[in-house]
């Protein structure tokens, strides 16, 4: 049998998700990464990116920002801006992306801002093919 | 002595006041408890953050090349005090204690001449300290015409901080709010939220340097901090508006309670006027029947 472990999802709003899953695919800063039981204590933060949950079901996450922490077989995800992806709707993605574009021409925007604005752009678009 | 038409104006007037401040308890019974709950939903987030922080700032070895946020500028100069009070009145002793605390602060750093910034939040707060404290007074954030506060508006008002620390414009901040204990008492709090304040745990060394950090520690910090500023923020948003509802909720509570009490007075004043103008009348009449 597969080993499982603890997921929360919180927001600042109220906890979006607490769970045993089999494995957890993060968009973290420095590229995807999967989570599994045993995964040594790590603490890292998210770039706009879909996060995968494997558990008794799966579900899809879309995520903007966040921080990871996984200490005791308990993975938790804080984040302000997460949305199931079932529940973005097509039109405010091309928003999104409008937005994210309009981001990006600023001349002034730092490395980091144009990283983050460019993967949101990226997972946007995937979303909405 | 008031006329019998007096009286009975005034226990008609005290009857409607009643009424209202019955309504308004109620309408703040029926928040509160919305409020309480979103305050309870919000609490793991910040808890969370807070140990996260907690683990990463250990893991921090030479303080001088740690992000400003969390150690501070190393001065001691400029105090930027953020006063959370609500829009509303009519909610006892809320918004007085909140800047009753604030100006027991301002005076002791006015007195340790310490620069003095202030940004108040809502506009009860501005209201009540804008004649002593108003040349201080840098900003005013004015959230009335929300309706409901979302963490982008606690989000907002962070970033509005963590600029103006980049600007150099102070080197401590404050927040003034009002924590939520029970619906009867709510504590005044002020908090250091820059640089982050710690607490000291001893923990082994052991456990300092579990982690894996993925970047850097530092840039982990940098981009956490100013989330845990708003996370803050946003805490004392949800603590203030639960407090703000349980203050609203007993201060309507006295308040229908003392009409109650003023109409049963007024009710035999009144009573007792009329006995005594029929008294009068009757011994008018009998004296009269009598001198005849």
């Amino acid at each position: 049998m597969e080993k499982n472990f603890n997921l929360e999802i919180i927001s600042p709003e109220k906890i979006l998700l607490s769970e045993k899953v089999n494995s957890v695919i993060i968009p973290s800063f420095e590229g995807e990464m999967t989570i599994l039981a045993d995964h040594i204590p790590l603490i890292t933060f998210l770039r706009p990116g879909i996060a995968r949950v494997e558990g008794s079901k799966e579900s899809k996450y879309f995520i903007e920002e966040g921080t990871v922490e996984f200490s005791n077989n308990t993975l938790i995800i804080l984040s302000s801006t997460i949305i199931p992806l079932e529940n973005i709707k097509s039109e405010n993605i091309s928003k999104m992306i409008e937005e994210s574009k309009s981001q990006l021409n600023e001349e002034k925007l730092s490395d980091k801002a144009k990283y983050i604005a460019s993967h949101k752009i990226d997972t946007l678009s995937k979303i909405s093919q | 002595m008031p006329s019998l038409d007096d009286l009975r104006k005034r226990i008609s007037s005290v009857k409607s006041t009643q009424k209202i401040t019955k309504a308004m308890k109620m309408v703040a019974a029926a928040k509160l408890r919305k409020a309480q709950e979103m305050a309870e939903k919000g609490r793991p987030y910040s808890d969370k953050m807070d140990v996260i922080i907690q683990n990463l700032s250990k893991a921090i070895n030479d303080p001088s090349n740690a992000p400003r946020l969390l150690v501070g500028t190393g001065e001691d100069k400029t105090h930027l005090c953020v006063v959370m009070t609500a829009d509303r009145g009519l909610c006892g002793g809320f918004n007085t204690n909140i800047c009753k605390l604030a100006r027991k602060y301002f005076n002791v750093a006015i007195k340790s001449s310490k620069n003095l910034k202030i940004i108040t939040v809502g506009t009860k707060g501005l209201d009540q300290l804008k004649r002593d404290y108003g040349k201080y007074i840098i900003k005013r954030i004015n959230l009335k015409d929300k309706k409901k506060l979302t963490f982008l508006d606690a989000e907002n008002i962070g970033k509005q901080i963590v600029d103006l620390f980049k600007n150099k414009e102070f080197d401590k901040c404050f927040i003034f709010y009002n924590k939520f204990k029970n619906v009867i008492s709510q504590i005044p709090q002020q908090q250091q939220v820059i640089p982050a304040k710690l607490e000291n745990t001893d923990k082994k060394d052991e456990e300092k340097s579990s982690y894996e950090f993925e970047p850097e520690e530092d840039e982990i910090l940098e981009d956490l901090l100013p989330k845990n500023i708003s996370t803050q923020i946003f805490k004392a948003f949800l603590e203030n508006s639960a407090s703000e509802q349980g203050s609203r909720m007993t201060a309507m509570d006295n308040a229908t309670r003392n009409a109650g009490d003023l109409v049963d007075k007024l009710t035999i004043n009144y009573n007792r006027s009329r006995q005594a103008a029929i008294t009068k009348e009757l011994i008018e009449i009998i004296s009269g029947a009598e001198s005849l």
